[in-house]
């Protein structure tokens, strides 16, 4: 169900480092949280972002949620098609839903966040 | 079995566009006693509009159908009781709405010459005198034009003082428990927000305020009772300590319906407060508004209150302008003098011995839900509760079942569901507040609903999830309404 | 009390199975300290009749029987009599916020038709269900622009209503917003184009405008558009008039249009409650303040309406929320709704030329002290004496005559502000010319 080849952070955001570029998206965990999804609010591109910053938020109808960058760098690309289409990221929030790009401006942060099997026992014991 | 309702013929009824056809006419003005004037020529060709596209035309006839079809389609106080929780949806007298249509008041134009105007001005000195006794305050401004628009300005009042002293400081403390209007109010004022989180009795932790209140914390909004019902039984060590450190208490008066004639915020502490016109005094809520949100405050914030204020011109009334200190004006004009003359109204059927008896069933209806169903629900805290009670869906959620679905399946019984979900600090809360305008009869029927609606999710989760059944539409598909919002008619 | 629906055994009952024997006993767990220990000093409770008496001396105490010119944000229209027939309805009045959609479509279904119809008249895309009033859906407009541009300064134009102005710098200042004001051409009473030419900047996030503006006058939008815009600020246009939208063009060019609907059938009630609009292009939805009603559909398939975009709200979103605001003045835009279907298309249109005709026909006696091209309300010079004078000499004549403006403009202290509607009667108007002559 997690991806082995992403990191994850605590407040369920995931992300794919390949080279200098890495995708960020929320987890499966979240969406299933967060219900129905129905707006997200992305950065423009060329922002700079701080690890453990807000990125934007995702709606549902009746609550927000802030996306928070797993880390350092400038955004680079972000996932147009969300605009018009919320839902995905209920339907497939680590592949087709992912969220921005970010340019990293220092890569070794990954290796701090955890891996797929951490983020599994995080989630197993925060119920 | 569901005593209490049966389905009824219910009109379908289009919406005027959809009734609208060319021609069709539902008024008639006089003949112009003067002439008529070419509107080209008055202003200008390019400024005269060309048709209002799609607007409607409809007979009269076609009107009241509409509306009157139309309002059949809603729930409302003269049908029954709305227990929804802090909004005191209690009977809005009907004496209110006639004397408020008075020709004389209804038609004074807020820039008549004062000596035309004295018997607007005299009702609202009347209303600032009755509102300062009840609330215990030194002065009332009767300018802001709800709740939250009060909430506003008590805090600009308490930055206006805070400056004059030297320092109007940064941060507004707010109990997690909280209306979303307080902080949102705060940030509108140019306040930041830091939460205090609730003792694990609900109320507020007065050894976490001792901590965090420092320089550059301005105030503490409370609301008492507090939105579980309680009564924050320490409010005046609160004040005690605010004051010491120079910060001053709010308190967001949403919840008066528990103390009218039984305690008054000014003898605990409090500096400034809001009243809700629309919840405790009686004002009809009219599907969303209008309200009023008088503020009454201690003498040392009278100076910074909205401008103009009444004053007393020999044997007349006056309004001053002339208020060096004020915050200036936060709406155009006097304040919602139609909802004041309501809840003046209110005042004087009540008097003084009757709002302290109308408090007393407030809070004996509250308790006497308490008490009935506290073996089936889940109830957090175990405080007293005045008048309103707050329960949890714990025990439902095991079976799947939220709060807002029990609350979908009560509308099957004939209520308008409860609060759903608030305050934030219970999890899946159900917040009950009946009010005083509620026999014996309809709090028994209430009871007897969720008695059997907790029975129900025993037997059958899923019916109770798929509620409601008996009303004109079923659950709305609101996931839509946000993703693809559709705001106005196109043909 | 008649509205207390308990019997004294029902009490009895009740207090039994609470587990106290009297009601006292409820409140003894508040701390004695807190407690109030004497009677409120307000007088007994009174009948129906007593109250009824009441507000009929305090109504006996303000104008009767006048004719009124004053306009000034407050207009006097005829309230068709479906109004009252509609909003008194149990279901409207009791009701409350339409949260629970399914037992509220009712209300939900005249807002949306409330929205809509504002849409036809403003020209704008979107509509909310209403702000408490005029004055302060322009500090609500002003705070929308400044999200929506990122851009913080704003312009407001000295011939929008004074009082207005006063609100804006009330929330403004608050805000860390600066504000400052552009004037009026002295012969026209329109903008001065110039001096907001002069005065606009790069940081510039709004630029407020009123037309008709406090004085009457339909003012340049199209001009004022063009300077906003060609500096990345958005125009706002404001009217206190909403008859105007009749007969005057919409301001297509504004990308916020705010507003108050008195004028709709909503009784002066010595200044409220009243309400207010905003309406805006489709791409600003989201920095929009107040509720929102939706179109959609319920599990059936059929059309329903729902509250929407909630989450820009106090409720959910706290302190990020787009404004503080929990009501909308449901009761008060449904009697717009209501005035706007019982004048419908044609209706809109010919009342605002009665009262275009009524208003240049008291024009046409007086001294308009601007040559600006303008609704039912104008700008008066008064010579020999002051507009205070001439106001005390009408009032013996059972006229109430316009709001004198030097409190408001030091240099229109000669002139008074007049406005004739359609309930403006020739005799009254021929009488203002010669007490003014």
């Amino acid at each position: 169900m997690y991806p082995e080849n992403f990191r994850y952070t605590k407040e369920h955001e995931w992300v794919l480092a390949e080279g200098d570029i890495a995708t960020v998206g929320i987890t499966d965990h979240a969406q299933s949280e967060l219900g129905d999804i129905v707006y997200v609010d992305l950065p423009k591109v060329g922002t700079q972002i701080e690890a453990g910053k807000s990125l934007g938020s995702v709606e549902s109808v009746k609550a927000v949620s802030d996306i928070y960058s797993p880390v350092s760098g400038e955004v680079s690309e972000i996932n147009a098609s969300l605009a018009d289409a919320p839902e995905k990221l209920n339907s497939d929030p680590h592949g087709e839903a992912w969220l921005v790009k970010i340019r990293l401006s220092a890569p070794a942060e990954i290796q701090g966040l955890m891996t797929a099997a951490d983020y599994q026992s995080y989630i197993g014991a925060e119920k | 079995m569901i005593k209490k309702v049966t389905t009824h013929l219910s009109q379908n009824e289009a919406l005027l566009f959809e009734r609208s056809s060319p021609g069709k006419k539902a008024y008639q003005l006089p003949e112009l006693d003067v002439p008529a004037v070419d509107p080209a020529e008055a202003l200008g060709a390019e400024n005269v509009r060309a048709e209002i596209e799609g607007f409607p035309e409809v007979s009269e006839v076609e009107a009241i159908r509409h509306f009157t079809r139309l309002s059949t389609w809603n729930y409302a106080i003269d049908h029954g009781m709305y227990p929804l929780g802090s909004c005191t949806m209690k009977y809005n007298p009907r004496i209110n709405e006639l004397v408020a249509r008075t020709e004389g008041l209804a038609w004074a134009h807020p820039y008549a010459p004062e000596a035309l105007a004295q018997g607007s001005m005299e009702v609202m000195a009347a209303l600032e005198s009755a509102l300062a006794e009840i609330t215990g305050m030194d002065a009332v401004t009767l300018q802001p034009a709800a709740g939250a628009h009060g909430e506003l300005t008590g805090i600009l009042l308490i930055r206006g003082l805070l400056e004059k002293r030297g320092n109007p400081r940064k941060k507004i403390l707010i109990p997690d428990s909280a209306h979303g209007t307080n902080p949102a109010t705060a940030a509108i004022a140019g306040y930041a927000v830091e939460n205090i989180k609730s003792s694990e009795t609900g109320v507020l932790d007065v050894g976490a305020l001792e901590k965090l209140v420092d320089q550059d914390v301005a105030a503490l909004m409370v609301t008492n009772p507090n939105t579980l019902g309680v009564f924050e039984d320490h409010i005046a060590d609160a004040a005690e300590i605010l004051h010491q450190k120079g910060a001053l208490l709010y308190m967001d008066g949403a919840n008066m319906n528990a103390l009218v004639g039984i305690a008054r915020p000014g003898d605990f502490g409090v500096d400034v407060m809001h009243l809700n016109l629309h919840k405790t005094f009686s004002t009809p809520h009219g599907g969303g508004g209008p309200g009023a949100g008088p503020v009454a405050v201690k003498k040392a914030l009278e100076p910074f209150l909205p401008t103009p204020r009444l004053k007393r011109s020999g044997k007349k009334w006056a309004w001053d302008f002339k208020r060096k200190h004020s915050i200036g004006r936060v709406k155009a004009f006097y304040g919602n003098f139609g909802v004041l003359v309501r809840a003046l109204a209110y005042i004087l059927a009540h008097g003084g011995p009757g709002l302290r008896n109308a408090t007393i069933d407030a809070v004996l209806n509250a308790v006497y839900i308490r008490k009935q169903l506290e073996p089936y629900y889940d109830l957090p805290y175990n405080s007293p509760n005045m008048h309103e009670v707050v329960f949890s869906d714990d025990r439902q959620a095991k079976l799947g079942v939220r709060t807002g679905d029990l609350a979908k399946r009560l509308i099957d019984y004939g209520f308008h569901p409860y609060t759903v979900s608030f305050p934030l600090i219970v999890h899946g809360a159900l917040m009950i507040e009946p009010t005083e305008t509620e026999g014996k009869l309809e709090l028994d029927q209430f009871v007897d609903a969720m008695i059997a609606i907790a029975r129900e999710v025993e037997a059958d989760p899923q019916m109770v999830k798929n509620a409601p059944y008996q009303t004109r539409t079923s659950r709305v598909d609101e996931v839509t309404a946000a993703r693809k919002p559709v705001l106005r008619w196109k043909p | 009390m008649r509205y207390l629906p308990k019997s004294d055994s029902e009490r009895r009952e009740m207090l039994a199975v609470c587990g106290v024997n009297s009601p006292e006993e409820l409140f003894d767990h508040l701390p004695e300290a807190a407690r109030l220990k004497r009677p409120l000093d307000l007088a007994p409770g009174i009948s129906e009749y007593e109250i009824v008496e009441y507000f009929r001396a305090r109504a006996a105490e303000n104008a009767n029987g006048y004719a009124s010119f004053l306009g000034a944000g407050v207009y006097n229209h005829y309230r068709p009599v479906l109004v009252d027939t509609v909003v008194s309805r149990g279901e409207f009045l009791t009701a409350y916020t339409p949260y629970q959609a399914e037992i509220s479509q009712g209300t939900l279904t005249q807002i949306f038709e409330f929205q809509s119809m504002i849409c036809q008249l403003t020209g704008m895309d979107v509509a909310n269900a209403s702000m408490y009033d005029g004055s302060t859906a322009v500090p609500e407009a002003a705070m929308m622009a400044v999200r929506a541009t990122g851009k913080g300064r704003v312009l407001i134009a000295k011939s929008v209503h004074p009082e207005y102005r006063e609100v804006l710098a009330t929330y403004a200042k608050n805000q860390g917003i600066p504000v400052a004001e552009f004037g009026y051409v002295p012969e026209a009473g329109t903008i001065d184009l110039e001096d907001l030419d002069r005065r606009i900047d790069g940081l510039t996030g709004a630029v407020i405008i009123q037309s008709p503006n406090f004085f009457g006058i339909v003012d340049q939008v199209m001009a004022a558009a063009e300077i906003a815009h060609g500096h990345g600020a958005l125009l706002v246009v404001l009217f206190t008039e909403a008859v105007s939208l009749g007969l005057v063009a919409p301001p297509a060019e504004a990308d916020i249009v705010a507003g108050e609907l008195q004028s709709f059938a909503i009784s002066p009630s010595y200044g409220g409650p009243y309400a207010g609009i905003i309406a805006t292009k489709e791409k600003y939805i989201r920095q929009m303040p107040g509720r929102l009603v939706g179109q959609t559909t319920d599990a059936r398939g059929h059309r329903a309406f729902c509250l929407t975009l909630s989450t820009r709200e106090q409720h959910i979103r706290r302190e990020k929320a787009t404004s503080n605001i929990c009501t909308n003045q449901a009761l008060i835009a449904l009697m717009a709704t209501v005035f706007m279907t019982v004048y419908g298309k044609q209706g809109l249109r010919e009342l605002a030329q009665q009262n275009l005709a009524k208003s240049h026909y008291l024009a046409g006696k007086l001294k308009p002290r601007f040559c600006g091209k303008f609704f039912n309300e104008f700008v008066a010079r008064v010579e020999g004496r002051s507009p205070e004078d001439v106001n005390k000499a009408l009032l013996k004549r059972k006229i109430i005559g316009g709001v004198a403006l030097g409190r408001y403009y030091p240099e229109l202290a000669d002139s008074m502000l007049l406005c004739a509607t359609e309930m403006s009667r020739r005799a009254d108007m021929d009488a203002v010319a010669e007490v003014l002559a």
